[in-house]
């Protein structure tokens, strides 16, 4: 199979870049959950760079710690040994400049506040951080124009969900890390999601790594797939993702398309 | 679109219809209630039950009218020290669940005592504090407050614990301190538990103030009910059972009318 033209490989990607084109570095991390005999090592030697600006996808089997690996970039998982680098930055300093946010598998929104006052808040708490987006314009950015005042339970999931993503970008972070956000929705709605982040990808030039179980999704998101494998969880591949920038749902019915989820699929069925 | 929210088609209706609505819906209440009285009406008649040991509904209406002073000046004190006794019983346990949640040491040392103060029978801890506190307001305010006081302390811990893992690292990733995280999640979240116990409370408090007032008292719901038993004025004594009922009921709608106001967004995820 002729995949490798179309998706190229790299163990380690990016090696010689300028490290200003690097948004996100780690360098042989391991992290480690509990002690001694119940110890289980969720990230063994794990090594790569994010280009700065990329979308990067984050593919593997259930356990690989592509969570693990999000979260310990955001700083909510402490680090056994290796190191983080974000924008130059060690995670918690990153964290208190709001060099990124992060978008939850669950739009984790406050109930009692309405769609703008959930996007309002991470200016209200932690310091606010030093740039802000203006709320309003956000929800038109998500196409949530005229329901500002809508409480979360008056929306459906899927419109949670752009809330949340507002919400990320509304102290205008440099990286957008998301954590399975569409993990819970429909399929329709899932692809439409699809398109308006990369959407909101060109128009911000906001560096994503995304995290997804779907194939497909990872595919089409990403420019670049880190592949990863379980038990523990490392990396298997950095793949490159060679279709055009701009992309529609269309293109996932092309043989190119169809190419690259073959060459995932059988990444991951090494793993 | 895919991700419209669909609201509920039920909206309340207005006008004459919405009023007829409503009315057919508390049809069977009121139908059970009169049918009820009536056969109350009947039983005594028929049987030609003796007014001290049983008096039949228009006795008591009767002796509405003819004691309603009594009745009202006895009113007062009882809601007096219900409405003090829950204001203090319930405070005391708000500030001690904010405590018990910011210190495992507190929650550790305090919580059995408050268990152990929630085992001892009210009625054997009456007699008590009137020794202690003589035959005033005070014991009376005690007893109303030591009863409301466990269930709130028991559903505020709760609430204030109530957020999600998700909700807190997202917190965490917005770097906000505790005390943001208390003011802006915390309190909001433990709002739902809190009404359940305060609605709770609402009736309990009356309870608290009469039992109080049948130890050493001549004043107040409870002392009436006893001057009437002795007294064998038995259409008084329902009197006086039905006003104290009704002083229950009192409270209870204040406090649903509060939680109406406060919560208006939709507790969904509280059980």
């Amino acid at each position: 199979m002729n995949a490798s033209a179309l998706a190229r490989s790299a163990a380690m990607p990016a090696a010689s870049e300028d490290k200003a084109n690097v948004a996100v570095s780690v360098r042989d991390v391991d992290v480690v959950f509990g002690e001694r005999d119940s110890a289980v090592t969720a990230l063994s030697g794990v090594s790569v760079d994010i280009p700065a600006g990329s979308l990067v996808t984050m593919l593997g089997p259930s356990g690989c710690g592509k969570s693990t690996l999000l979260r310990a970039i955001a700083d909510l998982v402490p680090l056994r040994s290796g190191e983080i680098t974000v924008l130059g930055r060690s995670p918690e300093q990153a964290r208190r400049e709001r060099n990124f946010s992060f978008v939850f598998q669950d739009a984790t929104l406050l109930p009692w506040r309405n769609a703008i006052d959930n996007v309002r808040l991470p200016l209200e708490v932690g310091g606010g951080g030093s740039a802000h987006a203006e709320p309003a314009e956000l929800l038109e950015l998500v196409g949530l124009k005229g329901r500002e005042k809508a409480l979360p339970s008056e929306l459906s999931g899927g419109m949670r969900q752009r809330v949340a993503i507002a919400r990320a970008l509304v102290s205008r972070p440099k990286i957008l890390l998301m954590d399975e956000p569409f993990g819970a929705l429909d399929e329709i709605t899932r692809d439409k999601l699809n398109e308006e982040l990369l959407r909101i990808w060109r128009e911000t030039g906001t560096t994503i790594m995304f995290v997804t179980h779907s194939i497909p999704e990872a595919a089409f998101l990403g420019q670049h797939v880190l592949v990863l494998a379980s038990h523990p969880g490392r990396v298997k591949e950095f793949v490159t993702v060679d279709l055009p920038a701009q992309r529609h749902l269309a293109m996932r019915d092309t043989l190119e398309f169809v190419q690259i989820t073959a060459h995932l699929r059988r990444l991951l069925e090494e793993c | 679109m895919a991700d419209v929210a669909h609201r509920s088609a039920a909206l309340p209706q207005n006008g004459f219809f919405g009023f007829a609505d409503r009315f057919r819906d508390k049809l069977p209440a009121l139908l059970a209630v009169i049918g009820l009285i009536g056969s109350w009406q009947f039983v005594v008649w028929a049987f030609s039950v003796p007014t001290y040991m049983a008096p039949g509904p228009l006795d008591v209406l009767r002796s509405f009218r003819d004691d309603g002073w009594t009745l009202w000046s006895n009113f007062w004190p009882t809601l007096f020290e219900a409405v003090l006794g829950f204001i203090f019983g319930n405070l005391i346990a708000i500030l001690l669940a904010i405590w018990f949640v910011h210190s495992r040491t507190a929650e550790k040392a305090f919580y059995p005592i408050a268990v152990f103060i929630n085992t001892i029978p009210i009625i054997a801890v009456a007699p008590i504090l009137v020794l202690i506190f003589g035959s005033g307001y005070l014991p009376k305010i005690i007893i109303a407050a030591l009863i409301c006081f466990f269930p709130t302390l028991v559903n505020m811990v709760r609430g204030l614990k109530a957020v999600t893992p998700a909700t807190l690292d997202l917190m965490r990733v917005l770097s906000a301190s505790q005390s943001e995280i208390f003011w802006k999640v915390r309190i909001q979240s433990s709002l739902p538990f809190l009404f359940a116990a305060l609605k709770i409370a609402s009736t309990t408090c009356v309870i608290g103030a009469i039992v109080a007032e049948w130890i050493g008292s001549n004043f107040g719901l409870g002392a009436l009910i006893i001057e009437a038993t002795y007294n064998f004025r038995s259409p008084l004594l329902y009197a006086t059972v039905f006003t104290a009922a009704l002083l229950a009921v009192m409270l209870f709608t204040l406090v649903s009318i509060a939680e109406t106001r406060l919560i208006r967004w939709k507790a969904s995820d509280v059980h």
